[in-house]
């Protein structure tokens, strides 16, 4: 049994009128547990329209999302319970805050969802330091923090909530590099620590390629890949046929291959890429 | 939803309205207004609700767009005719307890519905066919003489011009507070008014947030291209009347004598004043 099934699903922006238009065609995939997934593709590729329908934001205009076996549509009115489950960050999401402080704005989440008081205060503080909010900022207004620092606030108020599922559309757009790698460790270490399930939304497919298991590929609204990180990188050329720039690792390797030498392809990663050059200047010792 | 808010929406077409001078467009909206309102029996309105029609139909745009924007104004439109129909003296023609229903009742109720609806309408081509830029345009240079008062009318025009260009960029901006709202449990669809209103804080806060903010950045834009308001400044687009909006001078003319005509020589049917 998946968590999240997704049967042919597809979505048309204003069916009727002239401005119809098929943001998402016939997507089917299944995610399971625990699984870390990457998502990318070019702007207007159906990514964002896509993620909404997981948590009943957008109702899929064909096709079904079941969670643990149970259309999330079958009982329009427990659509919250859902969301509950199926968390989702949107981009920019710090232009959302509106409480009083910090702290507040964190609970707003649990609090919809009817926890006792104790309880919300706990999942604040947890999520809080999964992000890396130091304890005094809580009790400051969001709108004196700094960027980062309200882009952090924000990601707390869906991980407070403690989904099984957390969807994440380019957290990290926007920050500096720094700021980047520190958020991606971050939401890696979250991943790790609660076992739960993540889906990434982002442009980059280096972030993607360093933390991601599985990268769904999407294309003019269509699924165009899902398989393990390694394996859609097999396909590095075919990726950048669609205009997807692939890491320059790969791209290396790639031209390298292209000269006639035997290496793999479908390598992402620095130390990857160091140990099959390794094994090409040791011809004896077979790889 | 919010996307399907039409009222006060530019399309952009080729028809001879699009082609038209915003100037001669706002004067003669005004003219079939005045018009609207002084028809006195069947046959001027009749004229003036077919005129209305067939600038509609001159306007190449949908016929769909039209009864939306009038899907807006139905109550309006129906509770007026309603309360209409009880007002009249004279011999009543339907009489239950104490509601009486007299001919002059139905007339006015006519009446009042088929102007508001004509004016929901012709208001519509103008904004239908004028884009933003122009429409504020076509107002500054009719205000102008206003300046004599000192009144600023070039300070005004462009906060008409900003703020239409902002209704769609907030739209979208209020959908996308709303989602992110409702992903962490918003609930805007359940409870009493008060809880209700309550709802309503988490997607009014930031967007007041982000209006403030995107207010700054465009002032701090202008300002960095040197904007220093309307004194010495020249148009990249100087308005100009052509042959479209003569004839359409000349057209309307006909019309509102017609109407003027059919007022004097046939039998008046409304007599109050409204």
């Amino acid at each position: 049994m998946s968590l999240l099934e997704i049967k042919n699903l597809s979505f048309t922006y204003g069916v009727g009128t002239a401005f119809e238009k098929e943001a998402v065609k016939d997507v089917s995939l299944r995610i399971d547990k625990g699984d870390f997934i990457g998502i990318i593709g070019h702007t207007g590729s159906g990514k964002s329209t896509f993620i909404q329908m997981l948590n009943g934001l957008i109702k899929p205009t064909k096709g079904q999302v079941l969670l643990d076996d149970t259309d999330i549509w079958k009982e329009p009115k427990k659509i919250r319970k859902v969301r509950f489950r199926v968390g989702m960050v949107f981009q920019y999401p710090e232009y959302q805050l509106f409480e009083e402080t910090a702290e507040k704005d964190i609970a707003y989440g649990p609090k919809n969802m009817g926890l006792s008081d104790e309880e919300v205060k706990e999942r604040v503080y947890r999520a809080a330091k999964f992000v890396g909010l130091k304890p005094e900022l809580l009790k400051k207004s969001p709108f004196e923090l700094s960027g980062g620092e309200k882009r952090r606030v924000a990601i707390a108020g869906v991980i407070a909530m403690e989904p099984d599922i957390l969807i994440l559309d380019e957290p990290t757009a926007g920050l500096d590099p720094n700021g980047r790698d520190i958020l991606l460790a971050q939401i890696s270490s979250y991943h790790r620590e609660k076992e739960n399930t993540v889906l990434l939304v982002s442009h980059s497919m280096e972030d993607i390629s360093q933390i991601a298991d599985k990268i769904l590929v999407m294309n003019k609204g269509k699924m165009f890949a899902f398989d393990e990180t390694k394996r859609v990188f097999a396909r590095g050329q075919e990726l950048e046929k669609i205009g997807l720039r692939i890491p320059q690792i790969t791209k290396i390797m790639i031209q390298l291959k292209e000269q006639g030498y035997n290496v793999n392809t479908d390598i992402y990663t620095i130390e990857q890429a160091v140990n099959e050059i390794i094994k090409l200047k040791k011809p004896d010792r077979k790889g | 939803m919010l996307k399907e808010i039409t009222l006060g929406q530019y399309f952009p077409g080729k028809s001879v309205l699009h082609k038209m001078d915003p100037r001669m467009k706002i004067i003669l909206l005004t003219v079939f207004i005045v018009f609207i309102f002084i028809t006195k029996n069947y046959i001027s309105l009749g004229i003036m609700f077919l005129s209305v029609i067939c600038v509609i139909l001159l306007s190449g745009v949908s016929m769909k767009l039209y009864f939306k924007s009038l899907k807006a104004i139905i109550f309006i439109v129906l509770f007026t005719s309603v309360l209409n129909l009880f007002y009249g003296t004279g011999e009543p023609v339907f009489k239950w307890k104490f509601i009486e229903i007299t001919q002059a009742g139905i007339n006015t109720s006519i009446f009042v519905a088929a102007r508001i609806i004509a004016l929901v309408l012709i208001s519509s081509v103008l904004t239908y066919t004028t884009s933003p830029t122009d429409l504020t345009d076509g107002i500054e240079k009719l205000l102008k003489p206003l300046t004599v008062f000192h009144i600023k009318i070039h300070e005004i025009a462009m906060m008409m011009t900003i703020a239409l260009r902002f209704i769609p960029t907030l739209l979208e901006e209020t959908d996308k507070i709303m989602s992110a709202q409702k992903a962490r449990g918003a609930d805007f669809e359940s409870g009493n008014v008060m809880t209700r209103i309550k709802a309503l804080i988490p997607i009014l806060i930031p967007l007041f947030v982000s209006a403030f903010r995107r207010a700054y950045d465009l002032a701090m834009a202008m300002e960095s291209r040197c904007y220093h308001g309307g004194e010495g400044r020249t148009r990249m687009k100087v308005l100009k009347y052509s042959k479209y909006d003569f004839t359409a001078l000349l057209v309307v003319c006909v019309v509102c004598i017609g109407v003027i005509i059919c007022n004097i020589k046939l039998p008046v049917t409304l007599r109050t004043g409204m």
